[in-house]
């Protein structure tokens, strides 16, 4: 057959001129500019375009637009595999490569279709009844056939070669739906003075208006209206965009596709995430049409009325030449008429006795046969349909056909509106759900509020769009809208569900539910239509039920004899069509997903063979690289080095804060758990705080620069928990303190000197400086300048060494580093990174991250004596509630292993030598190390007080590992317990 | 998601704020032994359907701790106001401590 074979040779919203080739199942079709996927297959003579998702059903095209169901494609190319999208959403753009789903060898000849081999087991409830039922053991051998036989397209597995992007936006109104209500709404709230966003998900405005002729009065009010949106200068119109989610806030999540006919944009995004935040909204998403429900109505060849007509008058293709139309309704007339006026033989099977006398006129004259009374009940045909049973007032008859149009009324869109717990309410004069009330700053128009003509959606929009903007304080005297009257019935539309025949009926196409599975649920008891939806599965494919929603829900309402209302309605929650993930993280991907935080050292660490770990945000040295050590080696060579000679450490990531005001002093003594009122200025003290709840929050150490200013640093995880800590008190507890704190920890480049000749290396650094223990005491302060920035030199210890730390403004940092590094040379420093740095503290029996793990107390920790008997600061009263002083609290330990050859590992469960490994334990191991000072592996472990006796011996269990090694209780400070080498 | 009129930098997204839990709860006096009066700032919470007070720092902006009344059926916010302003107001003048 020719190509573009059902094309008709005039009208249409095609350019003929502008052929466009693309590729179905390995063959070449050609389609026009203008063109959906669907439209061009359907133009080429395509009728199956897919397999279904349980009983790989031949399916066709069903619908027009996102309500797709059956017309599933996925879009291969190079590189790129992207499953499940509607071929009726797809704009037709050259070089497309689109594949058929869920068949096996080919689309035409399907093996599970065949054999029907999995249908028994597919029915409704089939998932929890093989979970939870005593058939349990048999998923165990079904699941692999199951699993493969199930389930639509195939994504790749290779990562997505397209950009993606992120944008914020904003508008006084925006206005969701670009028919006729939409468009209204957008003109009169232009008028008004708003600033509007306009959002239509296809390629072109109109909506509705699209199905109509190209040459009618209604295009000519769309090319009216739309000539004066896109002139005006307040007015944002996004096509191609789809709101799939509205969100607190009045915030619209829109998804915008790169305009794929627009060859200047192929290196732009694929996609553009958009949060479009409005001061007000106006739905006017318009209405989705309904299926009827009888046997096999599921065959390809079966097709909305409304999409019928919008595929003749907007795409130009007859779809059909014989089409019976099934109505409940007027609105499939339409349909009618202009399928007969462009040559088809069409028979109308009306299910209402006596539909309208004007409209049967206007059939006959058409030479449309009617017939009265009368429904489908059975289809005959494979790939393609070929004959109805029709059942009326005179019994039941045959008619061969090759298309039919079926509509069941229409069911506003009322997903979005929903999102946000709008409930639907059932209008009876419509014989559909419309949104409930709305708030103050969201309005409805058009078909979505059950406004189905036309004229009525023109003004109902106007109405919306003047409102919306009166909301922003935007009124300026509108015109009235210019009107447009297609002269729609506005008859009721009913829904019922008559006699089917022996086949399949379905309700649900994509997730193949039919009316059998509803009865099912029904006879087993799951009546509510959530329990409905989860029992078989009902409306959770990729199209969400758009069109079996209603159906589900009255043949549900006929079974339990209850109105459709009684019945109720399922929740809807974003998105409304499916959205790629890629949009949503836009360019936060790979190393990009999260900011990298670099100290001002980072450069030399880079070039000088630091291997880097991140922490949290930061990149840190984790060890420096030599020759041929592996991190085990390296990190016990720094740490001999720090202890025999000098080691230089970059700590540029701890949290500093500044502390300034007249209460200042009274604040630290508040917030830190030691006293800190008495401390004398050029002094720093080491400050531990606690939460409210008693349990330790950080530590670090404070300084006093001057009687009313002090320098905090608090421990590189939790910098940014601190400061917002300390507002809050200052903010919300003590808002008389006269204290200000400010984050420095930008501001300021860090490094540590520590080891018996860290003195020497100051001296030999900083030659003007009194570096001398007279001058500079542990726990002392110095300040100075060097190269013109702000110094400061504290003397503490992390590791238990003589040892320095340096601040020095943040631009000069490694400046200093390598100056230090060189001052250092004949000492032997050498710089050593956060392992070392982790493993000298673990010796020195310091606690850190591991064990200020948000469960332990000062007393837990062995620091209870750093309060004392003091009150007064946070957490004070509830540390000292009787369940924290209970005996078998964990409890700081060192520990010792003693089996020649083994380690010990944080993690490790901690068990008596004589117990059965098995449970929680009585503590486990938080930090080792190797500790060159003892010849073995030392650890911190939380230990039971009541089994923790200095001296007896514990076994430290890693089952990830399988490894069980025996280790003595010992003091945690592993050396140096009298403190001299901080002097040394 | 939430948009939040904050007192200083006006109506900003939920994602320059940090979450700081319940503001109706009244914290004890910083120098009260009372354990109960402790227990119940800490721990007890009311968790009303309908209007909730509650904590919130502009952190990527001013940086004020706000307080916040939120309905917790529809995330509507009825009013915002800085934490500091009210905390004065409840302990008025209290004479700075020596």
């Amino acid at each position: 057959m020719s190509s573009n074979h059902k094309r008709l040779s005039m009208g249409g919203r095609i350019d003929r001129e502008q052929p466009v080739e693309f590729t179905f199942d390995g063959r070449s079709l050609i389609g026009y500019r203008g063109d959906t996927l669907a439209s061009a297959l359907l133009a080429n003579g395509v009728t199956l375009v897919g397999r279904s998702f349980k009983y790989h059903r031949p399916r066709g095209i069903f619908s027009a637009g996102p309500e797709e169901p059956n017309a599933l494609v996925t879009l291969a190319t190079a590189g790129k595999r992207e499953p499940n999208l509607p071929a009726t959403t797809l704009e037709l753009a050259d070089g497309i490569v689109a594949e058929s789903q869920n068949r096996w060898p080919s689309l035409a000849f399907d093996v599970q279709s065949v054999s029907g081999l999995f249908a028994p087991f597919l029915s409704a409830g089939f998932y929890y009844k093989t979970f939870m039922g005593p058939t349990r053991r048999a998923w165990m051998f079904y699941e692999h056939f199951i699993r493969k036989a199930a389930g639509l397209g195939r994504a790749g597995s290779d990562p997505d070669p397209d950009r993606y992007d992120i944008s914020q936006a904003f508008a006084d109104v925006a206005i969701v739906g670009g028919g006729p209500a939409g468009l209204s709404a957008a003109r009169a709230a232009a008028a008004a003075g708003a600033r509007v966003a306009l959002i239509e998900q296809d390629f072109l405005l109109g909506g509705q208006l699209l199905a109509e002729p190209s040459d009618s009065a209604a295009a000519a009010w769309l090319r009216q209206a739309e000539a004066e949106l896109e002139s005006s200068e307040t007015v944002t119109l996004m096509k191609r965009t789809t709101a799939f989610g509205i969100y607190d806030g009045n915030v619209i999540g829109l998804v915008e596709q790169r305009d794929p006919t627009n060859p200047q944009l192929a290196g732009e995004a694929r996609q553009t995430f958009t949060m479009l935040r409005a001061r007000s909204i106006v739905f006017a998403t318009g209405a989705i049409e309904r299926p009827m429900v009888f046997s096999n109505n599921d065959r390809p060849g079966v097709m909305l009325a409304s999409a019928a007509r919008t595929y003749l008058n907007r795409f130009a293709v007859l779809p059909g030449k014989k089409i019976i139309v099934a109505t409940t309704n007027d609105s499939a007339w339409r349909a009618v008429f202009d399928l007969a006026d462009a040559g088809a033989d069409v028979t109308v099977a009306d299910l209402r006795a006596a539909p309208p006398a004007a409209l049967a006129a206007e059939a006959a004259r058409l030479g449309v046969v009617v017939r009265a009374g009368t429904h489908i009940v059975d289809l005959r045909g494979g790939h393609a349909v070929r004959r109805a049973t029709l059942n009326g007032p005179d019994g039941q008859s045959e008619a061969s056909c090759d298309l039919v149009c079926v509509s069941g009324g229409w069911s506003p869109t009322v997903h979005l509106t929903s999102h946000l717990g709008v409930k639907p309410q059932y209008h009876d004069d419509i014989g559909g759900f419309v949104p409930g009330a709305f708030p103050a700053d969201r309005f409805g128009a058009g078909s979505m509020m059950g406004n189905y003509s036309t004229a009525g959606a023109i003004e109902d929009g106007h109405r919306a769009g003047t409102e919306a903007a009166s909301f922003c304080g935007k009124s300026a005297p509108a015109p009235t809208p210019s009107k447009l009257d297609l002269g729609e019935t506005a008859t009721a539309l009913l829904f019922e569900i008559p006699s089917v025949g022996r086949g399949k009926a379905f309700v649900d196409f994509q997730m193949d539910v039919t009316t059998g599975d509803v009865e099912l649920a029904h006879r087993e008891g799951y009546e509510s239509v959530e329990h409905l939806k989860r029992y078989t599965t009902l409306g959770m494919g990729t199209d969400q039920g758009k069109t079996s929603n209603f159906a589900a829900l009255a043949s549900m309402a006929t079974l339990r004899n209850a109105t459709i209302p009684e019945t109720g309605a399922t929740t809807f929650r974003p998105p409304y069509t499916a959205v790629a993930l890629g949009a949503l993280a836009g360019r936060a991907i790979g190393h990009h997903f999260k900011p990298i935080r670099r100290t001002p050292m980072d450069g030399w660490h880079m070039a000088n063979g630091a291997e880097m770990l991140e922490v949290g945000l930061w990149m840190r040295p984790y060890f420096y690289r030599q020759s041929g050590l592996d991190v085990n080696e390296a990190y016990v060579a720094e740490m001999r080095s720090v202890r025999q000679a000098a080691g230089l450490m970059d700590i540029s990531t701890l949290g500093k804060i500044d502390v300034q005001g007249p209460d200042a002093a009274i604040f630290l003594d508040r917030i830190y758990a030691n006293g800190f009122a008495k401390l004398p200025v050029g002094r720093a003290r080491y400050g531990v705080m606690l939460r409210d709840d008693g349990i330790v929050f950080d530590d670090g150490t404070t300084t006093r620069l001057a009687e009313n200013r002090f320098f905090m640093t608090t421990s590189t995880a939790k910098a940014a928990d601190v400061l917002s800590r300390l507002e809050f008190l200052l903010d919300t507890a003590w808002p008389d303190l006269r204290v200000a704190v400010t984050s420095v920890s930008d501001e300021w480049a860090a490094m540590s000197v520590a080891g018996p000749k860290s003195r020497a290396i100051l001296s030999a650094a900083f030659p003007a400086l009194d570096v001398s223990d007279a001058a500079l005491a542990h726990m002392g302060l110095l300040e100075s300048e060097w190269q013109g920035r702000a110094l400061r030199i504290l003397r503490l210890s992390y590791s238990g060494e003589r040892a320095y730390e340096i601040y020095v403004g943040a631009t000069a940092g490694e400046q200093l580093w390598t100056h230090l590094l060189e001052a250092g040379r004949p000492f032997d420093l050498k710089p050593y990174g956060v392992e070392a740095l982790g493993a000298l503290r673990v010796e020195k029996g310091h606690v850190a991250g591991p064990e200020i793990d948000g469960r332990t107390t000062l007393d837990d920790l062995g620091l209870g004596r750093m309060a004392g008997k003091r009150t007064g600061f946070v957490g004070d009263v509830l540390r000292r509630r009787p369940a924290f002083q209970a005996p078998d609290r964990q409890r700081l330990v060192g520990l010792e292993c003693i089996e020649e050859g083994k380690r010990l590992r944080g993690g490790a469960i901690l068990f008596l030598p004589d117990e059965k490994p098995y449970g929680h334990g009585h503590g486990r191991v938080t930090s080792v190390t190797f500790s060159p000072e003892r010849g073995h592996y030392v650890g911190l472990a939380l230990l039971a007080g009541d089994v923790a006796s200095e001296g007896s011996e514990v076994v430290a269990v890693y089952p990830m590992k399988a490894e069980t090694v025996r280790a003595r209780i010992v003091s945690p400070v592993f050396l140096d317990s009298q403190g001299e080498r901080l002097h040394g | 998601m939430l948009r939040i009129e904050c007192p200083c930098c006006g109506l900003r997204d939920h994602d320059e704020f940090r979450y700081g839990g319940d503001a109706s709860v009244m914290r004890p006096a910083h120098d009260d032994p009372d354990p109960q009066a402790w227990y119940r700032y800490v721990y007890i919470r009311a968790n009303p359907a309908g209007l909730h007070r509650e904590f919130w720092q502009h952190v990527i902006g001013c940086r004020q701790w706000l307080v916040v009344e939120r309905d917790t059926r529809n995330h509507a916010i009825a009013s915002v106001e800085l934490a500091r302003q009210l905390s004065a107001r409840k302990s008025p003048a209290r004479k700075p401590p020596a």
